[in-house]
């Protein structure tokens, strides 16, 4: 009687089990189909219109178009340029940053991660604006620099490969430095203090302690930099003047100007497959790197 | 980390120099606009001759700017009351279910964090001509929250997380039904990580401009649309204005949460 109510019992429950089950996973239907609707949906319509023709036919004529177009590899050219060179800046600029805040006193350290964290948070057509001002033909760094007779005529910095290279930067930097900063601060103060007593000077210190205890850190943030940059769009766009074409510039010219839908279409897959790649490639490196003994 | 070495002034006085230079550049981008929208010339000169509010002028007195402005607090808005509640009861179901389907709704749920811009804006594209919705206000709204959806769950997930279902129990075990416990016991607990998490999302839909690029035009023009429609073509100091009300909203959010952090 007793064996029996339980399995009676435990029918029961695992049916209570069940429903409430499906009722959790019904909450998570809204952001589910939004996501659904508004993100990978969108990606599947890029690739069916890149194989479809007019009629509706399926061919490669976008993508065979695309890959010997000679412009598709210069403009993958300028974009691993620019994501290249913006991560180099980043670990440059960064890297030191984040050792100065990891090193203050947390209150100090609060205070100028406030300076860190306003670019992050202004808009970045702000933050593109600014720069124009900036580095303009007569803008403020040209004035600084023909008013001193450093230059005769004023340095081309903006609508080129710099100004867009500066405007990136700019943009991932406290992006780069946020991982990097925590990476630090986790640090043991005494692992420091003990390399410190047994006399290794602080570059060695720097190099051998500091930089490979906060190598996760600085491995996400690089990781991040390089396949965010990817895709980028305001900043050459408006800092690279039409002189500089990455893939996203393409993109947007191949669909906006040309109103060439299947070859925007085969050009957006062709980002994506990049970022994929690229993106798996970094990570599994930073993972690979990560696992091996960091006594050596 | 430094004070390992107290000795090393040279490196101390580098570093500090080094950081402050870089701090600089982070920062005078932001800076150089608020002398530049007071200046009462059209050229823009540093630092300025003449001072004025003629840009601000320029800036609520044009129909053009008050109906992008207008447009796009409406989308931001609608923004957050979209994304936060579908946000919040995804988590609930990640917490709750656990394993690997959390770990599949997360990751779901954070794709369009990942996805470079440009592709999410030109599918979008694509969908919306399809759907004939191009320029509609629900049409960028679509886009706007999908990538609020994942700053949202960012910001709600450790915060669910934290919370002790086990007050529910009790609720339901005193005969509270699964959502008179949540609204009743959870929501108002969780308080201070909604309004984070809807500020989050507003401001994320608020300074989107890649999707709004392609998809809004017309009477639903975005704000930063419209801002990188004059960039491209001439340097307009009304812009300088209209950064400068901008950078003073966003230094305004990050004073709050600094204070917040620091009770």
């Amino acid at each position: 009687m007793t064996a029996m109510t339980a399995t009676v019992n435990a029918a029961g429950l695992r049916r209570d089990a069940a429903t409430e089950r499906r009722f959790f996973l019904s909450l998570a239907l809204p952001s589910l189909v939004i996501v659904g609707i508004g993100a990978i949906l969108p990606l599947f319509w890029i690739l069916q219109q890149s194989l479809a023709t007019a009629r509706g036919d399926i061919t490669l004529v976008n993508y065979t178009a695309l890959l010997t177009n000679g412009l598709t590899w210069r403009s993958l050219l300028v974009t691993l340029e620019l994501s290249g060179g913006t991560l180099l800046c980043c670990l440059v600029l960064g890297i030191p940053l984040a050792f100065l805040l990891a090193s203050t006193s947390p209150r100090t350290a609060s205070r100028l991660m406030v300076l860190v964290l306003l670019p992050l948070w202004t808009s970045i057509l702000v933050r593109t604006y600014g720069w124009l001002v900036i580095l303009r033909r007569d803008g403020l760094i040209n004035d600084l620099l023909v008013g001193s007779g450093l230059v005769s005529e004023p340095v081309p910095l903006v609508y080129n490969f710099t100004g867009t290279l500066i405007g990136m930067v700019h943009y991932m930097l406290p992006i780069f430095v946020l991982p990097t900063y925590a990476a630090m601060r986790d640090i043991d103060g005494n692992v420091i203090r003990a390399a410190a007593s047994m006399g290794a000077s602080l570059w060695h210190c720097f190099r051998t302690v500091i930089l490979p205890l906060a190598f996760g850190g600085i491995a996400s943030g690089s990781v991040i930099v390089f396949v965010y940059t990817l895709g980028f769009f305001i900043t050459p766009a408006i800092l690279g003047g039409g002189r500089i074409s990455p893939i996203a510039i393409r993109i947007d010219r191949t669909l906006s100007t040309l109103q060439d839908w299947g070859g925007a279409a085969a050009f957006g897959v062709f980002l994506l497959l990049i970022v994929a790649v690229l993106g798996v490639t970094a990570l599994g490196a930073a993972r690979l790197i990560r696992s091996k003994p960091a006594a050596d | 980390m430094l004070d390992a070495y107290p000795e090393s002034r040279l490196a101390h006085a580098l570093l500090w120099s080094f950081g402050a230079l870089v701090l600089a550049f982070l920062i005078l981008p932001t800076l150089i606009v608020v002398p530049i929208s007071f200046s009462g010339s059209d050229m823009l000169e540093f630092p300025p001759r003449s001072l004025s509010l003629r840009w601000y002028a320029s800036f609520f007195g044009s129909a053009d700017w008050m109906a992008a402005l207008r447009t796009s607090l409406i989308l931001a808005g609608l923004t957050a009351i979209v994304s936060v509640p579908a946000a919040f009861l995804a988590c609930v179901a990640m917490d709750r279910l656990g394993g690997r389907l959390a770990s599949g709704i997360y990751t779901f749920a954070v794709i369009p964090s990942v996805v470079p811009g440009i592709l999410l804006a030109i599918g979008l594209f694509f969908v919306l001509a399809k759907l004939r919705l191009l320029g509609t206000l629900g049409g960028v709204l679509l886009g706007h929250v999908v990538l609020a959806i994942p700053v949202a769950v960012v910001v709600l997930y450790p915060a669910v997380r934290r919370f002790d279902w086990v007050q529910l129990q009790a609720a339901r075990s005193l005969g509270a039904g699964w959502g008179g416990g949540i609204v009743g016991i959870m929501l108002p607990q969780m308080v201070l990580s909604l309004v984070s998490a809807a500020l989050m999302a507003f401001l994320s839909s608020l300074d989107e401009a890649v999707i709004s690029i392609f998809v809004s035009s017309g009477a639903n023009t975005t704000l930063p649309k419209l801002m990188f429609i004059s960039l491209r073509d001439q340097i307009d100091p009304t812009i300088a204005a209209i950064s400068t009300l901008w950078t003073g909203l966003v230094v305004a959010v990050v004073l709050l949460f600094a204070a917040r952090q620091r009770p």
